[in-house]
């Protein structure tokens, strides 16, 4: 086989993994809208989207309101990222401009261990470890609670934020940091005040890839939240967000049910939310890459 | 030789790791004159000047010998901070390297890292700087847009600028003008002319023409040792050695 050929074969390998990629998640998309699709025909697309209340199993009118779950799992994503944005930016400029390099050495695989971690034994540390903790300082019953949720999902996402964000960092031109130390500035404000904001949409994209697996993540959340199914109220009480709901109830619900196809819509909704998410990421990610070069 | 000596380097050997690209450099920066450092590329000129503010210790096995002082003080002793250092010898290097934001901000941020908080101060240090580096007029109607605009002239001018905002005592060019048009290399040449007069300057320059014009004393390195170092009018005139007569005349490359 000539060169020409072997390339155009590899090409069209290349160009069918994603066509691939792109049928699969429309895919999953279509499956979603067609299981979900048949809930509102009992249930108004209003009361999904406006209704406080998620009880299904109420005897007399059972209510479908996306919101309780909606608010808990934005509480828990902004409260980790909270947490993990600045804790991740830091971290990064650390490894990447401060650290000697027999510190990075050690820490960078540490990073990846750590994104390694299943994240049921991340719940159970929330439940044995950080529960109780929790539940000393706030004086709360079991410490099963959003700010649980929050700290470990700030966890998960950290790997992501940190080597994301110190590959933008390591892609700012050498010649910012020499001037800025030639400037009489410390390793640290030149990493703080020059190269983070020259790497700043890497930086967001970093963190908002972070986001997309932090509002995504089921198993540690369904294990430290809580799991109520009252309106979220504080950090301080217990959340069920739209992953542990689904997790929890699909395995129960009878099948083609309205409640059935209701959890295919908040499937759906998860769905949209984590696609525009990646989306957004993606986009400022590559506008970033381009103005580099 | 009656003028005051700033810096000295004294028996200096560097390395890059096994590499030797220095060797048994001596050289002496006299106060409010113009050194030019010149040679063929790769001879270590560059390797040279980083070491007068300590830049070198960003190449992680970089190793140094012997002394380099500044008013007789080592500036490589274990207690001397790197930072105070590069705050008395600022630098411009050969690329302009302004950060990518404002104008403005550029030149605050030296002062603003050095713990100067007041903006009053701060903004009369901006407009004095740009003065200085003969920039203010093309510039004072549009101090807040980005830097990256200006042009590759006004960009070096700026980074002059932003050095000098600092107020260090002596500043190091690398080849400041190896990326500008004639009438910006100009600019930059008068303006170290002018800067003679308040600052100690040592300059890296491939341009004979320019280190004639421009500088008081001469250095010629050649493959690591510095081969010759005098007035610059004995450099260009009566050079004792046949390498610096051959350079200057072009003869090698
Ligand atoms: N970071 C480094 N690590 C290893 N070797 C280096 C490093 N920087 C420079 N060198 C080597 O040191 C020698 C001197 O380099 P230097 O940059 O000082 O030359 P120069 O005289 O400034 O040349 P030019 O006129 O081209 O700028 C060269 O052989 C170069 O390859
Ligand atoms: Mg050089």
């Amino acid at each position: 086989m000539n060169r020409k050929n072997k390339e155009k074969l590899i090409e069209m390998f290349f160009l069918f993994n994603g066509i691939l990629v792109i049928l699969i998640l429309v895919g999953i998309f279509l499956l979603l809208l067609k299981n979900a699709l048949p809930a509102f025909k009992e249930v108004s697309l209003q009361h999904f989207l406006t209704k406080p209340i998620w009880n299904p199993d109420a005897y007399e009118q059972p209510t479908y309101g996306l919101l309780p779950m909606l608010v808990s799992s934005l509480m828990v994503t902004v409260g980790s990222l909270v947490v993990a944005v600045p804790l991740g930016i830091g971290t990064a400029a650390y490894l990447s401009d401060v650290a000697s390099p027999r510190v990075r050495e050690i820490a960078k695989p540490l990073v990846e261990i750590l994104a390694g971690i299943p994240s049921v034994v991340v719940g159970f540390l929330g439940i044995v470890l950080l529960g109780p903790v929790i539940s000393r300082l706030t004086g709360t019953y079991n410490g099963l609670n959003a700010l649980n949720g929050s700290i470990l999902l700030a966890v998960m996402a950290l790997p992501t934020i940190i080597s994301l964000s110190e590959d933008a960092l390591g892609s700012v031109p050498r010649a910012y940091e020499e001037a800025s130390l030639a400037l009489g500035a410390n390793k640290w404000e030149t990493v703080i005040k020059v190269k983070v904001p020259a790497a700043a949409s890497g930086i967001l994209a970093a963190c908002m890839l972070g986001m997309g697996r932090a509002i995504g993540e089921t198993m540690t959340v369904l294990m430290a939240t809580g799991n109520a199914a009252e309106f979220p109220r504080s950090f301080l009480g217990p959340v069920k967000t739209m992953t542990s709901t689904i997790a929890i109830e699909l395995g129960e619900v009878a099948y083609y049910t309205t409640h059935f196809h209701m959890l295919f819509a908040v499937g759906l909704i998860l769905f949209l939310i984590t696609f525009v998410v990646n989306l957004c990421a993606d986009i400022i990610f590559h506008k970033h890459t381009r103005v580099q070069a | 030789m009656d003028k005051k000596i700033r810096m000295k380097a004294k028996d200096v050997d560097f390395y890059y790791g096994p590499v030797q690209v220095l060797k048994r450099i001596d050289l002496d920066i006299f106060e409010n004159n113009v050194t030019a450092i010149i040679g063929p590329s790769g001879c270590g000129k560059s390797t040279f000047i980083r070491l007068l503010n300590r830049m070198h210790e960003l190449v992680s096995n970089a190793r140094l010998e012997g002394s380099i002082t500044l008013d007789g003080k080592d500036i490589m002793a274990p207690e001397v901070d790197p930072v105070e250092i590069r705050r008395k010898v600022g630098m411009v290097f050969q690329k302009p390297n302004p950060f990518p934001k404002s104008i403005y901000e550029n030149i605050a941020y030296g002062l603003e890292v050095n713990g100067v908080r007041d903006r009053d101060f701060i903004e009369q240090k901006v407009v004095e700087s740009l003065k200085k580096s003969a920039l203010w007029e093309e510039v004072k109607t549009r101090l807040h847009e980005s830097a990256l605009r200006l042009s590759g002239g006004q960009q070096q001018r700026l980074c002059i600028a932003r050095c000098l905002a600092i107020e260090p005592e002596v500043v190091l060019f690398d080849e400041p003008c190896a990326s500008l048009d004639p009438i910006s290399t100009h600019k930059v040449e008068a303006l170290i002319l002018e800067l003679k007069k308040d600052y100690t300057i040592v300059i890296v320059t491939h341009n004979m023409q320019q280190a004639a014009r421009v500088s008081d004393h001469t250095g010629f390195f050649y493959m690591g040792e510095l081969v010759e170092f005098d007035k610059t009018e004995v450099i260009f005139t009566r050079p004792r050695d046949k390498r610096t007569e051959d350079y200057i005349t072009g003869r090698f490359g």
